[in-house]
């Protein structure tokens, strides 16, 4: 089995091996990202002779970037300061010369303007009217309030909204509270803290082409792959990324797809998802668990990954993804994956165009569902064998590690049995001739591969027979990773070397 | 927080019922709790919505005044949302006030007088865009939508979560 693609050292940052279905990146953690940030700090507060939350605000104004914010400062600082929330619109309408940032006196003004009060009143705070509040916080705008309140308010807008520019609360004021008031704000609130902290992360990664987010839920990792960064690399290669803090979070550098969607082209895979979600309706049917045995049509469910079925009733043995027999599928000239045209030849008026394109997609669409429930079978599969073996751990002198070579097995097939689906949405797309038919050619020798291990992973497991199992299964898993890697290796270098033809219009290519 | 909010809206209330009479044309109809109050809008002097009568219905929690109050036209009880640009006919505003430019400063008057001034103000009666969509996708609480204040034109509305 490829080593390296099961290693993870989480030591080292830099991922990406030398194979061209790899893009090189690196992974960074939270405080790394915070890192760079305050680098970006520093520098501005440098320049412009500010302090650093100032800064911050200027560079989270201008979307951080700096050529643009030394630009417009220097052509007009003030209006930079307005706009960004550093300081009020007019400094006519600022309230008196108290511009403390923090007062615990009690201020004399009255809530209502209009009657000036002639003796000392107590702070009445214009949002919870209390009157008992001392503590008083206002922003350099000087619309005071009580700590209660801003604590309350500051910590609504990161918790309910996920706001991390927080304006006065002061009506019509745009002045945004500078990092260290927020904090103070807080208070002790720590955990708020630790998210508004993160917020800031999220907006400096957001503005950051060379950076992504790891989409995956709580997970605050980022990205950096300076290599997928511009739209036109899109064309050549398929961006995949892992975060480093789990395997599992693997994703697409280069669109929104969570997961792995190589061979596949951002865009093409684009398309082929809405096509999907388009004609749904249209192919739910053929998702169904439940079909009938093409001999003697007793019901069949299917309950592991394996497509060979074999009918309990008849014992019919048959492919359940085109129901053709078994047999035909064990020779060379295994052609399920290859959509039969000759539709196409008939296809004369338009009702019989339409159908036949129907019956096209519904050819590729069948695989591509088939292959992601079978991943998803195999793996619960994989859970009931798993216990199965454990308990044969305690019961003959097998070790822990004598058992563990299901779990590499499985990740393998559930790992190729996602470029498999994929590259369904592939071929949907190529245009028919040679390089579409080597495509198919690579394609079919991967299912066949898949296919045979996942039936010797469904094999039934007895104590005696594991060590000629286990070494079965392990050549068979070595022999699918080759598979797999000739597959991705053979469509990354024709994304190199253009040699990829579309069926239909696809962006960044003419 | 929780006394903020009931300290807040016993002392709107008080203004409203008692201190200062809300504007000709703003009448409290129901406050019984701290939960949900209703509002009847009239639009008075020359306007499309002469002679109508509307229902402002406001629902509040513990956020309140942090976070904006539940806002929406009653379409219940014999009522009916206005005809307007910016109002859906599940009686869901597209106000930038209830939302992004919501600020705890404001209060329940303070919604009550700019939707009464958004009715005064409008020049045509007519449904936002895609209000058939929008009335059957919507959530309950108006505030799950987040809606795209564009000013003048239509309002473009989505679901958040
Ligand atoms: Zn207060
Ligand atoms: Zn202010
Ligand atoms: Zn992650
Ligand atoms: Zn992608």
């Amino acid at each position: 089995m490829d080593m390296e693609t099961f290693s993870q050292d989480p030591s080292t940052t830099s991922k990406g091996k030398g194979k061209s279905y790899e893009v090189e990146y690196e992974t960074l953690s939270q405080k790394l990202v915070e890192e760079l940030m305050q680098a970006d700090v520093e520098h501005i507060s440098a320049i412009f002779g500010v302090d650093s939350a100032t800064a911050a605000l200027l560079l989270r104004h201008m979307d951080w970037n700096k050529d643009r914010l030394i630009d417009k400062f220097m052509d007009n600082a003030s209006s930079v300061n307005v706009a960004a929330g550093v300081t009020p619109a007019s400094p006519a309408s600022s309230p008196g010369p108290d511009r403390s940032r923090r007062s615990t006196r009690t201020t004399t003004k009255s809530l209502k303007k209009a009657e000036p009060a002639p003796t000392p009143q107590p702070f009445v705070c214009p949002i919870c009217f209390d009157d008992s509040q001392v503590e008083t916080l206002a922003l350099v705008c000087g619309h005071k309030f009580c700590t209660g309140c801003w604590g309350a308010y500051v910590s609504s807008k990161i918790r309910e909204e996920g706001e991390h520019r927080i304006i006065c609360m002061g009506e019509n004021c745009s002045v945004v509270a500078p990092d260290p008031f927020i904090l103070r704000a807080l208070d002790d609130d720590a955990e708020t803290a630790a998210r508004f902290q993160e917020l800031v992360v999220r907006n400096f990664v957001a503005s950051n082409k060379n950076l992504k987010f790891c989409p995956f839920p709580s997970c605050t990792n980022t990205v950096s792959c300076p290599a997928a960064a511009s739209r036109s690399t899109l064309t050549t290669i398929v961006p995949t990324v892992v975060c480093g803090a789990d395997s599992r979070h693997k994703f697409c550098f280069g669109c929104p797809i969570e997961g792995d969607h190589r061979p596949v082209l951002c865009a093409v895979s684009k398309m082929w998802l809405q096509k999907c979600h388009d004609d749904s309706e249209t192919a739910n049917w053929i998702k169904s668990n439940t079909k009938e045995c093409s001999k003697c049509q007793s019901t069949i469910e299917k309950n592991g990954g394996c497509n060979h079925m074999t009918c309990k009733k008849c014992k019919y043995e048959f492919c359940w993804v085109c129901m053709g027999p078994w047999v035909e599928h064990g020779t060379a000239w295994y052609s399920c994956n290859r959509f039969d045209d000759k539709a196409g030849v008939e296809a004369r008026d338009a009702q019989s165009a339409s159908r036949a394109s129907l019956e096209r997609y519904l050819h590729y669409y069948n695989r591509w569902a088939n292959h992601e429930q079978s991943a998803k079978l195999s793996v619960e599969l994989y859970v009931k064998t798993e216990k199965k073996m454990e308990e044969m751990q305690l019961t003959t002198d097998l070790t822990w590690i004598e058992v563990q070579f299901m779990k590499k097995a499985v990740d393998e097939v559930e790992k190729c049995r996602t470029t498999l689906k994929w590259t369904y949405a592939m071929a949907y797309y190529l245009a028919k001739g040679n390089e579409k038919e080597l495509f198919e050619d690579n394609q079919r020798d991967l299912e066949k591969a898949v296919e045979d291990l996942s039936e010797l992973l469904e094999s039934p497991i007895e104590p005696e027979n594991i060590p000629t199992l286990r070494q079965k299964v392990t050549d068979k898993a070595v022999y699918v990773s080759k598979r797999n890697q000739i597959l991705l290796e053979d469509t990354a270098q024709g994304y190199l070397e253009d040699r990829w033809r579309w069926n239909v219009a696809v962006e960044g290519f003419d | 927080m929780s006394t903020v909010y009931t300290r807040r809206l016993s002392k709107e209330l008080a203004e409203i019922q008692t201190e200062t009479k809300p504007p000709i044309g703003i009448r409290l109809l129901k406050a019984d709790d701290f939960e949900t109050w209703i509002f009847e809008i009239e639009v008075l002097g020359d306007s499309l919505y002469r002679g109508e009568r509307f229902g402002l219905k406001f629902r509040f929690d513990n956020s309140y005044p942090f976070s904006a109050p539940a806002v929406q036209f009653v379409v219940d009880s014999g009522m009916k949302a206005p005809v307007h640009p910016h109002v859906y006919t599940n009686g869901h505003i597209c106000a930038s006030i209830l939302g992004d430019d919501w600020s705890p400063t404001l209060s329940v008057m303070a919604v009550c007088i700019t939707i009464q001034s958004m009715l005064a103000s409008c020049k045509r009666k007519e449904l936002p865009e895609g209000n058939d969509t929008y009335v059957r996708t919507a959530p309950d609480n108006p505030k799950k939508t987040h809606f795209v204040y564009d000013d003048d034109t239509s309002p473009f509305p989505s679901n958040r979560v």
